[in-house]
Formats: structure tokens, C-alpha cells, sequence
């Protein structure tokens, strides 16, 4: 019963940093239907800002603590949707009448640009580098339970930026016109919307959230390094295929599904080195046999 | 493409100009240095991956980001087959039990990419590209884990039985069975299914059995790529055979012209040369790799050496 | 109020507007007829940016806007009612309604001419909160028709309103057509497969054949013409 408490806690964090990665690609797909690899990588470069950020803000704010943790965070959450931005507009844009599968490997292609090139020495280089502690950290023990404050901030930080990300979608004009515009770009345009300004919102969301992933998994991880991205970047995008491409909460329910999974099997000796593998049998058999996912709409394929 | 009966002989003229000049170039195997000869060697396995992925990619018009997996099934079944069988036969058999481990490594391949073959009937596009991807991972986690294939520490001592002869001539064969295989009336139908999936059922032509025999045949040259590839390396890994060498195959492919087994070829070897070149910038080899990937989406996506295709043919 | 000059528009290699040119005076409506593929449709959409034109020019209230982004046309207040409607069947009625405000900031006007919408249309007011995308093709259509009136268009194109929806709905959206052009003076460039229904209320109309404009007159003098009413009226 611990056991199994225990598990739950981690992996409801693991999933919480999963889901806000997994809405990116999500968000993405639903205004551009294509899936951007790149994503991964700004959740790295999101964990490296604050890495060479949070040095200069500790000469103002001290570090470990609450608000010198939130003012590093905002100020990578800026760079990285800024990224995100110029991302989009320099690689993606060019290409948007071209066939989706030029799309996927011009993203592939990105994806791999940002990795060797902040693997280069002159840049970040390839080691692995520790992540600055950015809040005090406490390990609360209920019995035989042990739950760590770093856990606690990923659940909560996940929460409220799932509401925000709620209010936006659901409630502001800007959140209005994102979904008009995955629905039909015409129709939209024909509203007066500017779909390019909506695609660079979008983008700047989306890398916005994996920024902040990119910060709760470095406070989680032993250290970071350019190929952090990597692993986390596919275990969300396939919560996102699991949660219905598309859908946001689909892709936070993903998230939350796949990170107990995996902790369940991590926990379980035998299936502990399976780990990758379970993950893309998953999202095997989630295609083969609901190919639309777990609360996404069947769609007709156009032609 | 030509539909000409005349590209049949073109096919023929392939094979025979290849197993002649891999017998030929075999001959003088000797005066080459080890390097050169390990690049040459390179070049006529990434050919065999790159054409039997154009079957996939090109001819049939699905896509396949997944052909590393199949590279990687075929290489630990021959290897494994060499390294249990080869010290208890005398030397004369040793090129027979290479033909058959290469064959066996073939075959098992074949059998995976039939079990990718299948979801790809329900699939496109993007969403077979990760299936395929997934299938690709899922292989190296297997590996990874198997104790009987050395799991992650990798497979030694494989006993170096590739040679140029072999290598140049599997690939004239393969280019040979995928070029005629195309070119028959029965593949007529590869292209009719990758053109207009709908109307090709329309017209009788079962859309099901074209994707699966491309999936199966594509699947079991990578696996005798793959089984070359371990004979000529004398050590696997699962990390040889992951993400990035599946990529590398698919932008062979793009870089020939989807469809373009001539330019196929061209893209293998070019792409093969590359990094060879580019050794002494090692540190900004994968940098410039990765640009050109972009680059050569954003300018030239139906390929270098295509010119009467309508643009972004993909 | 929109000029259209000798305006070309190719899909690829294949032509499909060779030089038409059209005038819609203000306070008018205005109809274009014509078969299937003759390039109604395709005219309305290069006239309000959706697919750029080769050459000719479109003039709306004496600026040229030809090969506009479509976003920066109806903020001049020219809106397009696409064929087949293209409701967000994603989003509510009051959230269509809504888009249709996009480029507006004044909450107060934006009541007010939603308040106009669910009296010109009462049915959209009963099913405010539900998707549009699970509504009747009617009612689609005049959710459409509210939505480009929000923008305060000062020029109203509309493309195919009749097309697949029940006779009696028909009735009801040309009627209130009319009705927005003569309460709130509204001009209207109209496209339709239903040549007696549009040229009923219009006041002048054009005949597309295969991408040229083959007869113009009033749409009274066009209701009588034999050839019209052979090729377009069933007779």
C-alpha cells in the first residue's frame, strides 16, 4: 500500500511535467497539424537559461527561494517564447503550403541543429552541468511515505498553469481565435484574424510551458545537458498522441497516464530497463486501435 | 520514371554492371588502404539501405523513419548466427554460412517489417512516421536488454567476412529486384498506390498487398545491409542503430529524389563522402548535417537530381 | 463601391477567372450567376484575399486592395461569407459571433449588433451556447450571416447562402438579406446557383461563363432575357 502510494506521488509529479510538455506539441498540431520536434529542445534551452540566468539574479535576489525562483522562471519563460517565435517564423513559416512530411523533417532537422550545436564546446558543450537550486528544498515524511517539496512545486505549478492555460484558451479573445484558427485558417482570416500573429502566440505559449517543464525537470534531475530534452520531449508527445492530438486536456491527461506508468514499471524489477519501450508500445498500440486517442474526436483524413 | 519495357533491360544492365565491377574492384581489394576500403565498403551498405528504403519512401509513398530497426534485426541475426556456427565449420564453408546468416538476418527482418507493414495500412504520413519511429526505438530497447546479444555493452569479435565483392554485389542485386520490382506490371501498382491510394482500389489494384510487399521487401534488404554492415564492422551496438541512422537513410532518399533509384544511389554515396570530408571540422560535422537537412527542405525537397517533378512531391 | 478590373486567377497551370470585371455601386445588390465551376466562387475569394490574382485590380470605396492579406480587407469593412459557410464548429454560437468582433474593441457596439443578429435571426439567440458545428445547415448559414455582420461590413459578399439547406430556411435568410440591405444600407455582392431567387432581389446582375463575364443588364431586364432564362432559369 505504501508501495503503491509512493509510486503515485512520483509519478503524478513525472506526469505534471510530461502534460505541460505534451500541451506544446499539442497546441502546435492544432493550428499547424504538424508535429514539432523542436519542442524537446526548447525545454532544454529552457533549463540551460535559467541555468546562466539564475547566477545574475542571485545578485539581486537571493537563491534558494521563492521569489528569486519565480523572477529566474520569467525570465526564461521569455527567452524560450521567444525561441519558440523565431523558430516558427524562421523554419517552419517558409514552409507552410509544402507537404506535411517536408515539414516533419525540416523539424527533425531543427531539432537536431539545436542539439549539436549546444553540444558544441563553444556553446554549452556536452557535458552535464549542475542545475543551480532555486528553491529550498524538504522532504516531508507522512509514515513510510517520503514526499519532497521539488515534488509538491511540480504538482502545483503544474496545476495553476493548467488553469492559465485554461483561462486563455477558454476565455480571451487571443485563446478564442487560436481555436478558430485550428479549426479552419480561411474562415479565420476571413474574421479579420492575422493567422501568422496567432501561429507566433501559439508557439510562444507552447515554448512558454516548456520552459518552465524544462526547470522543474533539471530541479528533479541530477544535472542538465543539451540532450535533456530528448527523452521527456518524446514520453509527452506520445501523452499527447495518447491524450488525442490536438486536445488540451487530452494531452495533460496523457501526461499524468504515461508518468504513472512508467513509474509503476520503473518500480517493478524486470520491466524497469523496458521503460523506453513501453512508452512507444503504447502509443503503438493507442494508434493502431484509437488512432484519434483517448478524448480526441475521430477526424476523416482530407484529401 | 520510364514505363518502357527497354528500363527492364536498364535494371538487367544495373545487375550485370555491378556484380562485374564488384568482382573486378574485389580483385584489387589488396591495393587499397584500410580506410579507403572501410568508406567503400560504407558506401555499397548505405546504398542497399537507401534503395530498399526508397521502395518505402519513394515508390510506395508511405514513410518509414524506422529503417535503422530493421538494419538492426537483420545485423544481430547474421552476426549471431556467424559467431555461434563459424568455429565449428571448416574454412572453405565459412562464405556459405555467411550467405545463410546474411539470408536468415533478411528474412527476420522481412518478418518485422511485415509486422510494421500492417499498421501501416491503417496509417499515413505523419502518424506512420511515428509508428515507424516507435518500432525503430522499441527494437533498440530489445537489444538493449538482450544478454544474448550482449545488451548494451554490444556484440564482439564478429568474424570480418565482408568484402567488396560482397557488399558491391547485394547491392546490384538489390537494386536490381527493386528497380524491376517497380517496373513489372505487378509494381506498376507501387506507384499507383503512392499516387492516388483511392483510385488505385478503384481500379483492382490492393493497396494493402503493395504496402505490405514494400514494408517486407524493403525490410529484408536492411537486414542484409544490416548483416554486411556487422561482418564488416566486427561489433554492434544498439546505439549504431538508432534514431539518428534512420534519419540519415531517409535524407538519402530526399537528397535523390523520392522514387529516383539513380539518384538514390548518387545521395548514398554523396552522404556517405560527407562526413568523410568533413573529418577534420569534426566538431561542427553534425552542425553543418543538420543545416542541410533544413536547407535542403526549405530549397529542394523533391531531391538534387530532380527536375521535371512537380515541386514538393513528397 | 467595389470595381473589379480584368481580374485573372490561375490554380496552378489551369485558368480560372480570364479577365473579369464587375461593379457594385453602393446601396446595391448585386448577383452573380452562372454554372458550376464558372468562377463565381473563385471571384469572391480573390476579391477578399483568400487566393492571390495574376493580374486586373479590385477597388473598394476608391483604394486598390488586389492581393490584400485577407485580415487587412475586412478591416476596411469588405467581408466574405465563404461557400459552405465555415462556421468554428469548434466554438459556440456566441463565440463565433464573437470572432466575427475580432478587429473591435467596443464592448458596448458589440452587444448592441449582436442583440441586431438574434433579431434578424431569432433561432441563433435560442441555441447561443451550443456548437455550431452541431447545428442544421440553416441555421449554420445565418450563424455565418450574423458573423460577418459583427465585423460592420460596409460591403457584404455572400457565396452561395441557398446551397443545401431546407426551402422554407431559404425563404427566411433572403428576406433578411434584403433586409440589411435596406434597413442599414448595406452593399451586397451576392453569389448564386438559384438565379431566380437572387436576381429576384437584386437590382443588377452578371453572368459568369468559364471564367469571363458573357452578359450584364438589371437584374429585371436579365429575369426576361431568353437566353438567361433558357441557360440559368429552366425554361
Amino acid at each position: 500500500m505504501d508501495w503503491l502510494l509512493q509510486q503515485l506521488i512520483n509519478g503524478l509529479a513525472l506526469g505534471s511535467i510530461y502534460a505541460l510538455i505534451a500541451l506544446g506539441y499539442t497546441m502546435v498540431y492544432g493550428v499547424l497539424r504538424f508535429i514539432n520536434f523542436a519542442h524537446a529542445d526548447v525545454l532544454m534551452l529552457g533549463a540551460y537559461a535559467a541555468y546562466f540566468v539564475a547566477p545574475a539574479v542571485s545578485s539581486v535576489v537571493p537563491l534558494p527561494s521563492l521569489t528569486g525562483a519565480i523572477l529566474v522562471s520569467l525570465i526564461s519563460v521569455i527567452i524560450c517564447a521567444g525561441i519558440g517565435i523565431l523558430i516558427e517564423f524562421l523554419a517552419y513559416r517558409p514552409l507552410r503550403k509544402r507537404p506535411r512530411l517536408t515539414v516533419l523533417i525540416t523539424a527533425i532537422g531543427v531539432s537536431l541543429f539545436i542539439e549539436f550545436t549546444c553540444q558544441h564546446s563553444a556553446v554549452f558543450g556536452a557535458d552535464t552541468k549542475p542545475f543551480p537550486k532555486l528553491l529550498p528544498e524538504h522532504d516531508f515524511h507522512l509514515g513510510k511515505l517520503v514526499v519532497s517539496s521539488n515534488d509538491l512545486v511540480v504538482v502545483v505549478t503544474t496545476l495553476l498553469l493548467l488553469a492559465g492555460l485554461w483561462f486563455i484558451v477558454q476565455r480571451t479573445k487571443m485563446g478564442t481565435a487560436m481555436r478558430a484558427v485550428s479549426h479552419n485558417q480561411q474562415a479565420a482570416a476571413l474574421m479579420g484574424i492575422n493567422i501568422n500573429r496567432i501561429i507566433s502566440f501559439t508557439f510562444g505559449l507552447g515554448s512558454a510551458l516548456a520552459a518552465i517543464a524544462g526547470i522543474l525537470y533539471a530541479m528533479k534531475a541530477p544535472g542538465i545537458d543539451p540532450l535533456m530534452g530528448v527523452q521527456p520531449g518524446l514520453r509527452a508527445f506520445i501523452a499527447a498522441v495518447l491524450g488525442g492530438i490536438g486536445n488540451l486536456p487530452g494531452a495533460a491527461l496523457g501526461g499524468l497516464i504515461l508518468g504513472l506508468l512508467e513509474t509503476f514499471a520503473g518500480g517493478i524489477s524486470g520491466l524497469s530497463n523496458y521503460r523506453d519501450g513501453i512508452a512507444f508500445g503504447i502509443l503503438i498500440l493507442i494508434l493502431l486501435f484509437k488512432p484519434a486517442g483517448l478524448l480526441g474526436k475521430a477526424t476523416v483524413e482530407k484529401v | 520514371m520510364s514505363s518502357s519495357p527497354a528500363f527492364l533491360n536498364g535494371a538487367k544492365r544495373w545487375l550485370l554492371v555491378g556484380i562485374v565491377l564488384a568482382a573486378v574492384v574485389s580483385m584489387f581489394s589488396g591495393q587499397f588502404n584500410r580506410y579507403h576500403l572501410g568508406v567503400i565498403v560504407d558506401i555499397g551498405i548505405n546504398i542497399i539501405l537507401a534503395v530498399s528504403l526508397n521502395l518505402i519512401n519513394g515508390h510506395t509513398g508511405q514513410f518509414s523513419l524506422g529503417h535503422a530497426g530493421f538494419m538492426a534485426v537483420g545485423g544481430y541475426t547474421a552476426a549471431k548466427i556467424s559467431l555461434v556456427v563459424s568455429p565449428m565449420l571448416p574454412p572453405a564453408l565459412q562464405p556459405l554460412l555467411f550467405l545463410g546468416a546474411l539470408i536468415a538476418g533478411g528474412l527476420l527482418a522481412a518478418l518485422a517489417g511485415f509486422g510494421v507493414g500492417v499498421p501501416s495500412l491503417r496509417l499515413k504520413g505523419d502518424y506512420l512516421a511515428i509508428v515507424t519511429l516507435g518500432f525503430g526505438e522499441i527494437i533498440r530497447v530489445i537489444v538493449q536488454n538482450m544478454e544474448a546479444v550482449g545488451a548494451a555493452s554490444g556484440l564482439k569479435g564478429i568474424p570480418k567476412y565482408t568484402t567488396l565483392g560482397w557488399t558491391f554485389g547485394l547491392a546490384a542485386v538489390t537494386i536490381y529486384f527493386v528497380t524491376s520490382l517497380v517496373n513489372s506490371t505487378y509494381g506498376r501498382g507501387f506507384i499507383a498506390v503512392s499516387d492516388d491510394e483511392v483510385a488505385a482500389s478503384s481500379m483492382g489494384i490492393n493497396p494493402v498487398r503493395y504496402k505490405v510487399t514494400a514494408f517486407v521487401t524493403g525490410a529484408f534488404f536492411a537486414g542484409i545491409a544490416g548483416g554486411l554492415y556487422a561482418h564488416h564492422k566486427q561489433f554492434l551496438s544498439p546505439t549504431g542503430f538508432d534514431f539518428l541512422k534512420s534519419i540519415d537513410i531517409v535524407v538519402m532518399v530526399i537528397l535523390g529524389g523520392m522514387g529516383r533509384t539513380a539518384g538514390v544511389v548518387v545521395a548514398a554515396i554523396l552522404l556517405t563522402l560527407l562526413p568523410e570530408v568533413l573529418r577534420q571540422f569534426s566538431e561542427y560535422r553534425m552542425i553543418i548535417y543538420s543545416l542541410l537537412i533544413i536547407i535542403l527542405m526549405m530549397a529542394r525537397p523533391q531531391g538534387l537530381f530532380t527536375w521535371n517533378r512537380k515541386k514538393g512531391a513528397a | 463601391m467595389l470595381e473589379v478590373k480584368d481580374l485573372e486567377v490561375s490554380y496552378g497551370s489551369i485558368k480560372a477567372l480570364h479577365g473579369v470585371s464587375l461593379n457594385v455601386p453602393q446601396g446595391s445588390i448585386v448577383t452573380l450567376i452562372g454554372a458550376n465551376g464558372a468562377g463565381k466562387s473563385t471571384t469572391l475569394r480573390a476579391i477578399s484575399g483568400l487566393i492571390k490574382t495574376r493580374s486586373g485590380s479590385v477597388t473598394y470605396s476608391g483604394e486598390d486592395i488586389t492581393n490584400q492579406p485577407a485580415h487587412k480587407i475586412v478591416a476596411k469593412h469588405l467581408c466574405h461569407v465563404p461557400e459552405g459557410r465555415m462556421v468554428f464548429a469548434n466554438l459556440t454560437v456566441a463565440e463565433n459571433l464573437r470572432m466575427g468582433a475580432y478587429l473591435r474593441n467596443d464592448k458596448a457596439g458589440i452587444a448592441a449588433d449582436m442583440d441586431y443578429a438574434f433579431t434578424i435571426f431569432p433561432r441563433l439567440k435560442e441555441r447561443i451556447n451550443q456548437a455550431a458545428g452541431t447545428m442544421s445547415g440553416g441555421e449554420q448559414q445565418m450563424l455565418a450571416i450574423a458573423r460577418a455582420l459583427m465585423s460592420q461590413p460596409k460591403c457584404l459578399m455572400l457565396d452561395e447562402p441557398s446551397l443545401g439547406i431546407a426551402p422554407i430556411l431559404v425563404r427566411a435568410i433572403f428576406d433578411q438579406i434584403v433586409a440589411i440591405n435596406k434597413e442599414r444600407g448595406l452593399t451586397i455582392l451576392l453569389v448564386e446557383q438559384n438565379a431566380n431567387l437572387a436576381l429576384g432581389i437584386s437590382h443588377h446582375g452578371y453572368v459568369l461563363e468559364t471564367g469571363r463575364v458573357i452578359l450584364e443588364d438589371s437584374a429585371a431586364a436579365l429575369l426576361k432575357n431568353p437566353q438567361v432564362r433558357a441557360a440559368y432559369l429552366g425554361d
